[in-house]
């Protein structure tokens, strides 16, 4: 009696669960009226006829998240969709929060056999297998994910945040910026997408100023914004001066301590309107314009996307300073705005160095 | 390292410890009463949830904590409902109960604030400064005033449980629920009183972290303090004054911990993020050993 009574108080909280799950927005359904032939007791009966719009296919994706939407890289997928879907381009509706224990492979496949959309965009990232598996199995479909991974024939793209450009522009402001020589970075964990940023700041820091040194602390964990301020606290108690918060939390130990920070993959200046000199962003429009096209136009292909989320091509920028502007010496302002500007006609590369970075850089100089 | 880090340092170990003082005590009053309350991550969630918005909603970062207090009441109201009333396997009803809470946090928050693109936020709690004046040491004073409640709590606690008769109450139904109830003391009324009290004080706890610490409110706020509390509790041996020890001793460490990663020692980060957990388990292996529970924990009790 009592186990059952246990099974159905699990049912309760599972269902429950679920519900809190389901997807928000609501698809907007576009009526695609075809000719639709039925067999009915061996004659044909023809049902319709409504002839199809003219106009440019609408068309038919589906977001298929392992994180939910309010982590800062699933935002900033969903912000170009949603912006797609508003412009008209196309239906978009949307799983997230799916984890990395299998759910995401289930949904995948069921999205895609059910649904039947052109195309699914999603993050493959501890899914890596799981989505390569289904995406074989449904070549008429376009699978745009982001991964740390390569590409997969036929119908596979990857994507990725490939901001270390405008992070080491940051790098550079912050350099100018410190009066202590002292940096500091709060970031997650030493994997290549954190680990490129991080020291894409800190080269920009030391071509400015040979003597600084960057203190770099990982919470260990995607989101855990208290102990990302208590890291940045840290930081400023050993003397950095401007922080580059990889992480969310470090605002509020910015703050409190008055010191320069910088945010990281959107525009993070609302956060401390009067601190926050500028951020990296990722903007995603340009990947989600690229393989709409592609798709709508029968091009698309598998490959790797990367350079749709760089400087050159818009898919990566430097937030503008703001009210901090006034602040900022000209002249670094000046020289930053001149790597800025060869960085997007290719006359200047920033290097990808994905190794981990020292939890205390060396200076050039002392 | 010079006197300043010493300062800092504890300073961070106070901040650190609040959450986790408030997690500790609720579940301590939730273990006295007979039941492991495995709700805690999820009631801290959503305290801090509803704490959050409630202070956005209003403009004030007090009744914020009072909302929280009150969804803290009511996580600990849907526990003993399949904890107490139905004797549901205790392990299975708090998971739940944890499941439940964070699900329903994350689907209101999003029912109320939508998808932004940045973080909605609020001006959290300023730490009080009351010995500004001090000289080197006044730094170690300046909390928030949620931290120097999670202090006083510490005694009143001690009070209310071996002071007054409802503490008896609570000791003796998770003692002996079978002699407490032939005692003429109403077994399921007791339980689940002391479940919605621990329920309100893991609940405070959360609102700290996102109203004290943050002014914002996000998932993966928690990140798993309330399974930290519950080792703490055998740490602590069910014993109010050693919850303040035991929090405050992991609060330490992962203060020292922050520091140490950028002091440029050469040793992989994991092993410093590792190091509060390792200094509890080892804490707990010494100080565990002759720890005992109330020996009716995770026995529900059915009334004949």
């Amino acid at each position: 009696m009592r186990k059952a009574l246990s099974l159905f108080v699990l049912s309760v909280f599972v269902l429950g669960l679920l519900a809190a799950c389901a997807p928000q927005e609501v698809v907007k359904t576009v009526e695609v009226v075809k000719t639709v032939v039925v067999e009915q007791a061996g004659e044909t009966v023809i049902i319709t006829a409504t002839p199809a719009p003219e106009e440019a296919k609408v068309l038919s994706v589906y977001g298929i998240f392992a994180t939910p939407s309010e982590e800062p890289w699933d935002r900033v997928i969903q912000d170009a969709l949603f912006e797609a879907r508003d412009a008209g381009r196309i239906t978009y509706d949307f799983v997230d929060n799916l984890g990395y224990s299998g759910d995401l492979e289930r949904v995948l496949q069921e999205t895609a056999e059910q649904k039947k959309p052109d195309v699914i965009f999603g993050d493959a990232f501890g899914n890596e297998e799981a989505v390569r598996r289904v995406a074989a199995m449904y070549p008429e479909i376009a699978f745009v994910f982001g991964s740390g991974l390569g590409p997969s024939e036929p119908n596979l793209s990857v994507f990725d945040n490939w901001i270390h450009e405008p992070a080491y522009l940051c790098g550079m402001l912050a350099g100018g910026m410190t009066k202590s020589n002292t940096l500091g970075v709060v970031a997650a964990i030493p994997v290549p997408e954190v680990n490129r940023l991080v020291n894409a700041f800190t080269a920009g820091a030391l071509e400015v100023n040979p003597k600084v040194t960057v203190l770099t602390t990982f919470i260990g964990s995607w989101f855990d914004p208290a102990k990302a301020k208590e890291a940045a606290l840290a930081q400023i108690e050993q003397g950095a001066d401007v922080i580059y918060a990889e992480r969310f939390g470090v605002h509020e130990a910015a703050k409190e301590k008055g010191v320069w920070m910088f945010g990281n993959m959107s525009d993070q200046n609302e956060l401390a309107p009067d601190l926050v000199i500028s951020s990296p962003v990722w903007n995603m429009g340009p990947t989600v314009d690229y393989v709409l096209t592609a798709v709508a136009g029968g091009t698309y292909t598998a490959q790797d996307l990367k350079d749709f989320s760089m400087m050159a091509k818009g898919g990566a920028s430097l937030a503008p300073f703001h009210g901090t502007e006034s602040k900022l010496p000209a002249d670094l302002v000046a020289k930053v705005k001149e790597r800025e500007k060869q960085i997007l006609q290719g006359l200047f590369r920033v290097d990808i160095d994905e190794r981990q970075p020292p939890e205390r850089s060396q200076p050039l100089e002392k | 390292m010079d006197f300043n880090f010493f300062i800092g340092l504890i300073a961070a170990t106070f901040r650190v410890a609040t959450p986790l003082i408030y997690g500790t005590l609720g579940e301590l009053f939730c273990e006295r009463a007979g039941i492991l309350n495995l709700g805690i991550e999820g009631t801290m969630f959503i305290g801090s949830f509803v704490g959050f918005a409630v202070a956005d909603a209003t403009g004030s970062l007090w009744l914020g904590v009072l909302a929280a207090v009150v969804s803290g009441m009511l996580g600990g109201l849907i526990m003993s409902l399949f904890a107490v009333r139905l004797g549901v396997n205790q392990h299975v009803s708090g998971l739940g109960t944890t499941l439940l809470l964070t699900g329903l946090s994350l689907f209101l928050f999003r029912v109320v604030y939508g998808i932004q693109r940045i973080q909605p936020a609020i001006k959290p709690f300023q730490a009080l400064s009351p010995f500004d004046d001090l000289p080197v040491l006044g730094p170690i004073f300046q909390q928030y005033a949620l931290t120097y409640i999670a202090i006083l709590l510490i005694p009143l606690a001690w009070w209310v449980l071996y002071r007054t008769n409802f503490g008896l109450s609570i000791r003796s139904v998770g003692e002996n629920p079978e002699a407490a109830d032939a005692a003429g003391i109403n077994v399921y009324r007791v339980r689940t009183i002391a479940l919605m009290i621990g329920g309100g004080l893991m609940a405070v706890g959360g609102a700290f972290l996102s109203i004290g610490q943050l002014g914002s409110f996000t998932f993966g706020i928690i990140s798993g303090r309330g399974w930290v509390c519950i080792a703490l509790i055998i740490f602590a041996n069910w014993l109010p004054s050693r919850v303040l020890w035991g929090a405050l001793l992991f609060g330490l460490i992962e203060a020292l911990q922050l520091r140490l990663q950028t002091t440029g020692l050469k040793l992989p980060y994991e092993a410093f993020l590792a190091l509060p957990y390792i200094v509890t388990i080892i804490a707990l292996a010494i100080a565990g050993r002759n720890a005992t529970g109330p020996a009716a924990v995770l026995k529900p009790y059915k009334r004949e």
